[in-house]
């Protein structure tokens, strides 16, 4: 089986609202930076294309399709789409070059939020008869996941606020990011609560923005004569929809991903967690079983910045420029899908 | 020459269709409008409610139904102090997980109340129902504290 390598990541900005700019105007400068990053033209120059997007946050069904302006598809280009983040849409990439059917793929998510109410655009993608009908949102569904970490006594507010007061130093560092500032948990426990126990901090913002990545097999990352980042592993699991058959207050599917996926086959200096709310990344942090040795979301995370469908590929992303940059040798990228942390991709990336 | 017969046929623009929600879920919908709630027993004998087609660890068919009663107790909730537009009530409220009495699994509902303070974690609570029911999860307007 051929090994197959990261090649380039860019981001947009992360903004809490793109005005008049479009989902394709926000896709373009990312995909010009790219090529240009990996030395290619355009999306002819690879052998495959997935993105990952929402057709709920654009109002509009097949609105995805849309987004293929953003490459050119002309001449006819092989192409696909996941209606999830965009970091299963380099999953199924992998997939198609361990098939053997390309040697490099171009993949990116996109997410405008801002003209919608997220939280409530999200509660229908809940169970249609049991939840949607009710319009409970996901972030209530996360306070509750939040209380019941409270009240078992597996963390308190002070833990929950120490992990926003680091989102937002390590920020100060990313120049894409949302939300970035000198905040110390103080400062966030002085804040009320908005749904209790979960205060705004607590929350990732609603962000507009767009992601990409360009994969390919060793041989040819090492043609094209660029930095490059190994993929040695990629799983993902997903628990039950319905949430009072889960451990809320762990995340099994994330641990299943990370050890099928050969995390605990070496050290891990870096690791990006997609963690919407703040006592996430502490199921997170305890599943995965990661320690100080390890650095967790140096780019300040989404709860710096949550760009719907493609956050999750940021993460892959971010883990991948600490590894070209020497910052770290080994890293590993979590990204998440539904409610309360429903269902969990991990990928492990290595230095060349 | 006689003129050809003109073949024609309304057509609606619209779902022009019904949704079968099954045996299951249907039955527990069903139940909801007489009033009543059921539950499911799962390969392990835990009591689901609302009822699964199949349990999610084995992947069994469900079929043995179990009625539990319209009481039960608050296992977590968030407190809405600025209820949005779509929720179901204007007022604050909580959305809450409820475990019914003779059920072992928890489902998600609202709850009214005057104040954050006066909702706990174990509290008591029962079901409230519509005016009208309809069969619809709504059925049940919301959980009150006992």
């Amino acid at each position: 089986m051929k090994d197959i390598a990261i090649v380039g990541y860019q981001q947009s900005d992360l903004v809490s609202d793109a005005g008049a700019c479009n989902e394709v105007e926000m896709i373009i400068p990312v995909l010009g930076k790219l090529y240009e990053q990996v030395g290619i033209t355009n999306a002819q120059d690879v052998d495959f294309v997935c993105s990952g997007s929402c057709d709920y946050l654009q109002g509009a069904a097949f609105a995805f399709v849309m987004g293929v302006d953003a490459l050119g598809a002309v001449p006819p280009i092989k192409e696909s789409h996941v209606e999830m983040d965009a970091a299963w849409a380099l999953y199924e990439s992998i997939l198609k070059i361990r098939m053997g059917q390309a040697e490099s793929a171009l993949i990116y998510g996109f997410g405008k939020s801002s003209p919608g109410e997220l939280p409530i655009v999200l509660s229908q993608q809940l169970d249609p008869y049991y939840l949607a009908p009710l319009w409970v949102d996901t972030v209530s569904l996360a306070a509750m996941q939040a209380r019941m970490m409270l009240d078992q006594g597996l963390i308190t507010e002070q833990d929950m606020a120490e992990v926003v007061a680091r989102s937002r130093q390590n920020a100060r560092r990313n120049p894409h990011a949302q939300l970035a500032g000198d905040v110390s948990a103080d400062d966030v426990l002085a804040q009320e609560t908005f749904v209790s126990p979960l205060r705004k901090a607590d929350m990732c913002p609603v962000s507009d923005g767009a992601s990409a990545v360009v994969i390919a097999t060793v041989e040819k990352a090492r043609e094209w004569g660029i930095p490059y980042a190994v993929i040695s592993g990629i799983d993902h699991c997903i628990e039950t929809h319905n949430l009072g058959m889960r451990d809320l207050t762990d995340s099994s599917s994330t641990r299943t991903a990370a050890k099928n996926a050969g995390m605990h086959n070496g050290a891990v200096d870096v690791a990006e967690l997609y963690a919407p709310f703040s006592h996430q990344e502490i199921i997170l942090t305890r599943a995965l079983g990661l320690d100080s040795n390890t650095s967790i979301n140096p780019s300040g995370g989404v709860l710096a910045g949550n760009p719907m469908m493609a956050a999750g590929l940021s993460r892959i992303g971010e883990v991948f420029n600490r590894i070209v940059s020497g910052e770290a040798s080994r890293g590993i990228a979590h990204a998440t899908s539904g409610p309360c942390l429903q269902h969990n991709l991990v990928t492990v990336l290595e230095k060349a | 020459m006689s003129q050809p017969e003109i073949l024609n046929q309304a057509f609606e623009l619209a779902y022009t269709y019904t949704r079968s929600t099954g045996p299951v879920i249907g039955r527990f919908l069903t139940e909801l409008k007489k009033r009543n709630i059921v539950g499911i027993k799962a390969s392990d004998g835990r009591v689901i409610v609302p009822p699964m087609e199949y349990d999610p660890d084995t992947a069994q068919e469900l079929s043995e139904f179990v009625e539990v009663g319209q009481e039960g107790e608050i296992v977590s909730f968030a407190w809405v102090k600025e209820p949005r537009e779509a929720h179901p009530s204007d007022k604050p409220f909580a959305w809450a997980l409820i475990r019914l009495d003779g059920a072992d699994v928890p489902m998600v509902h609202c709850v009214a109340a005057g104040s954050e303070e006066q909702v706990s974690t174990g509290a008591r609570v029962k079901a409230v129902w519509a005016e009208e029911t309809i069969g619809f999860i709504t059925d049940i307007r919301c959980f009150e504290l006992v």
